[in-house]
């Protein structure tokens, strides 16, 4: 008999809530709700990322679904008592947009939320991601039900090329056409591969979707599987996702379980197993030839294409590949069908894209919008505009590989062909904002340093061309550009781009060449005045103390001369203080010190 | 545990709809139980667990229980309001744990308001 409550709690443990404390305000509200006599009528759920991770430990509470955010372990005795006892929810823990004074109670209104349509991340929030029943009960595996019973393998590859859906890795290669391509093969074995290595700096989304919605991947392979003639699959996940893997082996073990996973599934003639293997964090692992080679124990390092891995995969099989996201979307689209799926989007990408907000943006997290959302609507209606008020300058999206878009490109609808026509690309969904304090040139260096630093060396060019561009660089960010240096820039960026094999280098100069397309008076304001507008770039500023104001607010408080390891700060207590710059390193840290904003750079 | 088929899909997505449609905020009736401190004085808790274990019970699933605030009427707790879904609230009072079983069963499932114990019904305007 299936207990009855009055209220379900349901709890975010996705990454980012679990490391604000979730776990324990969790178990403090199970204490809590124990020594109120509660738990029989109050339940509390651990669901997966809600979302607005930026808020984080966040809960719903159903059937209201009341919203409330960064709840501490403090305030779960109180939250108890007025809300789960009383019935009075607890404004104080609700959800005030920036700039406004009035809470919003209500999950649903929160514009956060409004605009967004969920298909991969359908579940979020709703279930339980340890608990199959959980899934099942939302019409889990009946997607996959229906596909084995009522279609052949070759109407549901007909389903997802009608439906439009592309690869949301990155490449954005029609889906359906792979899985025709892995079908038509002819091999006594095949496989089927699930790319979860996630790399992109500030890009979270696959980690999040295994973790609150696993069996939605696992539903996703049993389909592909059925479709292209695979019988195994491999699900390969970054060792650095803790709790993607735990909650993927706990789905893998109850599949198995309940007979979803093994021989004869359903009592019919197919059969199918998922093996989990676990990446060690190399960038260039998330190319899909560089996997394969990983997941057959070798060196991840990606080989020429053709043959491509549907011909050729896995230890020589044909090899059906698709990222974490779109396994996930597969199921609604058979269940839902290809128009519902195809009515969303442009008319080159259709249906719906999760993508990471973060950098410089008021809510950062996890959101999923129909193809052809401006970038207005997700920084300005969804993220809430840009951090204290200041002004948008770029957003990077397609991560390391990807390029900057302005502010004057604010209302392009995105999709694959408008990102990459704007010089930047899909990528896998992150989406990072900068705002007027972000140096430029100084974001460039940090992608180049990453993709530099995760160049597996195969290819000379992107191995020696990464490290020079970087080297160049460094030098403008440090004040020793030489005029010549842009130039070079672009000169290598081309070669690294024909000259590399994979993706990886063939996109590493991206960052650099469209933050040299738009922001080129940046780069010559380094080179030539030797100034960072944006001071980012602290070999560049010059550190100067407004004394007045040492004197009259700080009253010479003598904290930044104790901080100064190079002893530049002249002054004693109750004095002025004076830089000398001779001395000084420009290290910043005696701007970062001072509380009274007595220090200005200029 | 078995092996699923797939009409067991179909079981366990209607085992688990209450829960489901909890989370949903999907019901056909819903029962508030005011539970100020006059309430809770009055014995408001056990009303609620007298519903809920009924509803374990009859394993009922479109019934959605609730609690609020004081109704104003202190002196009559325990109270509660029942509403159909689109239809008008009415407001119980004087509460016991046989009464709310009663109105459980007669209203929220049935349809028909139990005159007896109804104190009103819409907003603020006494029939008895």
């Amino acid at each position: 008999m299936a207990k009855a409550y009055r209220i379900e709690v349901m709890a975010c443990t996705g990454t980012g809530c679990v490391s604000n404390g979730a776990f324990e305000v969790i178990e403090a509200i199970r204490e809590e709700l124990k020594k109120k006599n509660l738990h029989s009528e109050v339940d509390i759920i651990a669901t997966g990322c809600n979302g607005i991770c930026a808020l984080g430990p966040i809960m719903v509470v159903k059937p209201d679904n009341i919203f409330y955010k960064e709840i501490t372990k403090k305030d779960v005795p109180y939250l108890v008592e007025e809300h789960f006892l009383k019935g009075r929810p607890v404004k104080k823990f609700m959800y005030t947009p920036p700039e406004e004074k009035e809470p919003i109670p209500l999950l649903n209104e929160i514009n956060f939320f409004t605009k967004q349509v969920l298909v991969a991340l359908r579940n979020r929030g709703l279930v339980d991601p340890e608990v199959i029943e959980d899934y099942i009960a939302r019409d889990g595996y009946a997607a996959f039900a229906k596909a084995i019973t009522e279609m052949t393998p070759e109407k549901v590859i007909q389903e997802i090329t009608a439906s439009g859906l592309r690869g949301r890795g990155g490449a954005g290669f029609p889906t359906g056409l792979k899985w025709q391509a892995v079908r038509r093969a002819t091999s006594e074995e095949k496989f089927i591969i699930c790319n979860g290595d996630e790399g992109d700096p500030g890009a979270f989304m696959d980690r999040s979707i295994v973790e609150s919605d696993p069996h939605s991947v696992i539903e996703g392979l049993l389909i592909g599987a059925y479709a292209t003639g695979a019988s195994k699959a491999f699900v390969y996940i970054r060792n650095e996702y803790p709790l993607a893997v735990k909650r993927i082996e706990i789905a893998i073990e109850q599949a198995r379980d309940r007979g979803l996973i093994g021989e004869k599934i359903f009592g019919l003639d197919f059969n199918f197993d998922i093996k989990i293997v676990r990446g060690a964090g190399a960038f260039v692992c998330g190319e899909e030839t560089a996997l394969i080679a990983s997941v057959e124990g070798r060196l991840g390092e990606p080989r020429p294409r053709p043959p491509y891995p549907a011909e050729k995969g896995l230890w020589g099989r044909p090899t059906c590949i698709n990222n974490v996201e779109t396994w996930a979307t597969v199921p609604v689209i058979i269940s839902r069908g290809a128009k519902w799926f195809s009515s969303m989007g442009t008319a080159t990408s259709k249906g719906t894209k999760v993508f990471s907000l973060v950098g410089k943006v008021n809510n950062t997290g996890l959101i999923e919008v129909p193809m052809g959302i401006t970038l207005k609507e997700i920084i300005y209606d969804i993220g809430g505009g840009i951090t204290d008020g200041k002004k948008f300058k770029a957003v990077q999206t397609g991560g390391p590989s990807g390029g900057c878009i302005t502010a004057a490109l604010l209302d392009l609808p995105i999709d694959y062909e408008s990102l990459t026509a704007a010089g930047s690309m899909m990528g896998s969904g992150g989406m990072v904002v900068m705002d007027e304090e972000t140096c430029m040139v100084d974001i460039a260096r940090y992608f180049l340093s990453f993709t530099a630093y995760e160049s597996c060396g195969k290819c000379t060019p992107c191995r020696e061309g990464t490290a020079e561009m970087l080297k160049i660089l460094e030098r403008i960010c440090n004040g020793n550009g030489q005029p010549s240096d842009l130039e070079t820039l672009g000169t290598l960026s081309h070669a690294i781009k024909e000259g590399s094999l994979c993706g990886l280098g063939k996109t590493a100069p991206n960052p650099v060449l469209s933050t040299m397309k738009y922001f080129k008076e940046e780069y010559e304001s380094h080179i030539y005045k030797k100034k960072c507008p944006a001071k980012t770039c602290r070999k560049l500023n010059e550190y100067v103390i407004d004394e007045k104001r040492c004197l009259s607010v700080g009253h010479g408080c003598d904290i930044c001369k104790k901080e100064c390891a190079y002893d530049a700060i002249i002054g004693q207590t109750k004095e002025a203080h004076r830089i000398i710059q001779e001395k000084c390193v420009k290290c910043g840290s005696c701007y970062d010190v001072c509380k009274f904003n007595a220090i200005n750079i200029n | 545990m078995g092996k699923l088929s797939i009409e067991d899909l179909a079981k366990i997505k209607e085992e688990s709809k209450r829960k489901m449609n909890l989370r949903d905020g999907e019901y056909k009736a819903k029962i508030n139980v005011h539970m100020g401190t006059c309430g809770i004085a009055a014995g408001a808790r056990t009303i609620v667990d007298a519903l809920l274990r009924e509803i374990e019970k009859k394993d009922i699933k479109e019934i959605m229980v609730t609690t609020s605030g004081c109704a104003g009427l202190c002196s009559r707790e325990p109270m509660a309001t029942v509403e159909i879904k689109g239809g008008a609230p009415v407001k119980y009072a004087d509460l016991t744990e046989a009464k709310i079983i009663k109105i459980l069963n007669e209203h929220a499932l049935a349809g028909k308001v139990v005159k007896e114990y109804a104190l009103a019904v819409g907003s603020e305007k006494t029939t008895a």
